[in-house]
């Protein structure tokens, strides 16, 4: 079986892995890194994004063996080694940004994402950016306050209190 | 999913002769193909990856033409296609950002999926394929639903988008599959316009030919009030009936010539 190399969360981790094994797979069941999660494993809902190289990535629509020697950013290295959690988990926490959970891994992820490319962006350019992340629970508007609190800016007078 | 061999080539040329053997299917960004790998509906015996072939991920604008080599994701032509802002906004505009960011031309218009963008784009710009033998015209290149005049093992190595005087494309999004569910590119170079739609036909991307006459004599909205599709055609499934479909088709056209 062909073994891949990545750079997960600032440390080497190797895998022995099939052509066929997803990078959402590896990262679960061969690093057991089960943060990141499968919510439909048809591209369509976002739960596994994690990052690429920098880039947001849906993680169950690659294959691991072609990421040999790249960076991979998953939800396990956004919290500090203490535990105490980045500004952006801090404020989905504040911010009831959200309630079950599961598709959280990857709003975060992408969050991070966008707040790299858009250090401030308005409430239209959030919504847009997470077209491809869907949540059960929230109804959204929790989400996309914490992201205006991570970036810094005032929340909506509406938000949830 | 079936297992397969992956080759990785560090050439066309290599990709190409990698592409002879029985059952090879190219690899692009693998956000159409993995998911049908998943359900079984596509089981290639070999991949060959084409996604970071140098020769084939670029951006580059010279004498009118924008060139985007054939494996060159829908991000970096949102992020570079700048000399042509209606085709650098239809690729930004494509699914959402993770798909955006793995996603690739050659992959969208290999594909020919019926409500794909690209497609449009292409057709309404008059675009010219190039592939690893020959190159073909947009307008020889759409052949039918998820079909092309690609041939077996055939790799799409770049696009050459001649750039009009004024181009917009307007889609209607499909808000469950991030598609289009119709989309209209307008493109105008002089006098001349051509019109393509998207995720309406049967026969999948097409020119709207009565609307660019009319605009070709006339550019304004006004030009095609009035001017009909013939629903017979179109595409009727729960997210929009036919009738629907070819309505959107004359307002979508109108709201692209009014922000040409
Ligand atoms: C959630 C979601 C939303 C989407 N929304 C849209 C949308 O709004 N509009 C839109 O247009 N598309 C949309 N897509 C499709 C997306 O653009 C795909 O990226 C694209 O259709 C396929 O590109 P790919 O590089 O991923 O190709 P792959 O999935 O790797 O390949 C697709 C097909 O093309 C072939 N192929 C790949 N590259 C080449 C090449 N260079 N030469 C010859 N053949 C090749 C493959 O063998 C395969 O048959 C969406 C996809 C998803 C998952
Ligand atoms: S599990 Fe990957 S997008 Fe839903
Ligand atoms: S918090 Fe439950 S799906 Fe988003």
């Amino acid at each position: 079986m062909p073994k891949v190399t990545m750079n997960i969360n600032g440390r080497a981790r190797s895998t022995e892995v099939e052509n066929r094994t997803l990078l959402s797979t590896a990262l679960r069941e061969k690093l057991h890194l089960t943060g990141t999660h499968i919510g439909c494993d048809t591209s369509q809902c976002g739960a596994c994004v994690v990052h690429v190289n920098g880039k947001a990535v849906k993680s169950c629509a690659v294959f691991a063996v072609e990421l040999d020697g790249a960076t991979i950013d998953t939800i396990e290295g956004q919290a500090a080694p203490d535990g105490s959690l980045n500004v952006i988990q801090q404020a989905f926490k504040d911010h009831h940004g959200l309630q079950c959970g599961f598709c959280t891994p990857g709003m975060v992820m992408s969050a991070a994402a966008l707040l790299k490319d858009n250090p401030k962006p308005n409430e239209a350019e959030i919504r847009d950016y997470l077209e491809g992340n869907i949540c059960r629970c929230t109804g959204y508007q929790g989400i996309v306050n914490a992201i205006m609190a991570a970036s810094g800016q005032a929340v909506p007078a509406i938000a949830a209190e | 999913m079936y297992d397969f061999d992956l080759v990785i080539p560090s050439s066309v040329a290599d990709a190409a002769s990698a592409m002879k053997a029985d059952g090879a299917q190219a690899l692009g960004g693998g956000q159409t193909l993995l998911p049908t790998m998943k359900q079984r509906l596509a089981a290639p015996e070999v991949l060959v990856k084409l996604s970071d072939l140098a020769e084939m991920v670029g951006v580059s604008a010279a004498s009118g033409i924008l060139r985007v080599g054939g494996a060159t994701t829908h991000a970096q032509v949102a992020e570079e296609g700048a000399a042509y802002p209606a085709l650098a906004a239809l690729a930004g505009n494509i699914g959402d950002p993770a798909v955006r960011n793995r996603g690739t031309i050659g992959g969208s218009i290999a594909n020919n999926d019926p409500a794909a963008c690209y497609p449009a784009g292409a057709l309404g710009s008059g675009a010219t394929i190039i592939t690893d033998r020959r190159e073909i015209a947009a307008d020889d290149f759409f052949t039918d639903l998820f079909e092309t005049a690609l041939d077996e093992g055939e790799i799409i190595t770049a696009v050459n988008f001649p750039i009009p005087d004024a181009a917009n494309y307007q889609k209607f999004d499909q808000p469950a599959s991030r598609f289009a569910l119709v989309g209209v590119f307008v493109a105008r170079f002089g006098d001349a316009v051509r019109v393509a739609v998207t995720g309406a036909s049967n026969g999948g991307v097409f020119r709207w030919s009565v609307a660019e006459e009319a605009l070709s004599a006339d550019f304004s909205a006004s030009a095609v009030e009035g001017l009909a599709v013939n629903a017979g055609d179109m595409i009727s499934d729960l997210h929009g009936s036919a009738a629907y479909r070819a309505h959107l088709i004359g307002v979508l056209t109108r709201r692209a010539v009014q922000s040409c």
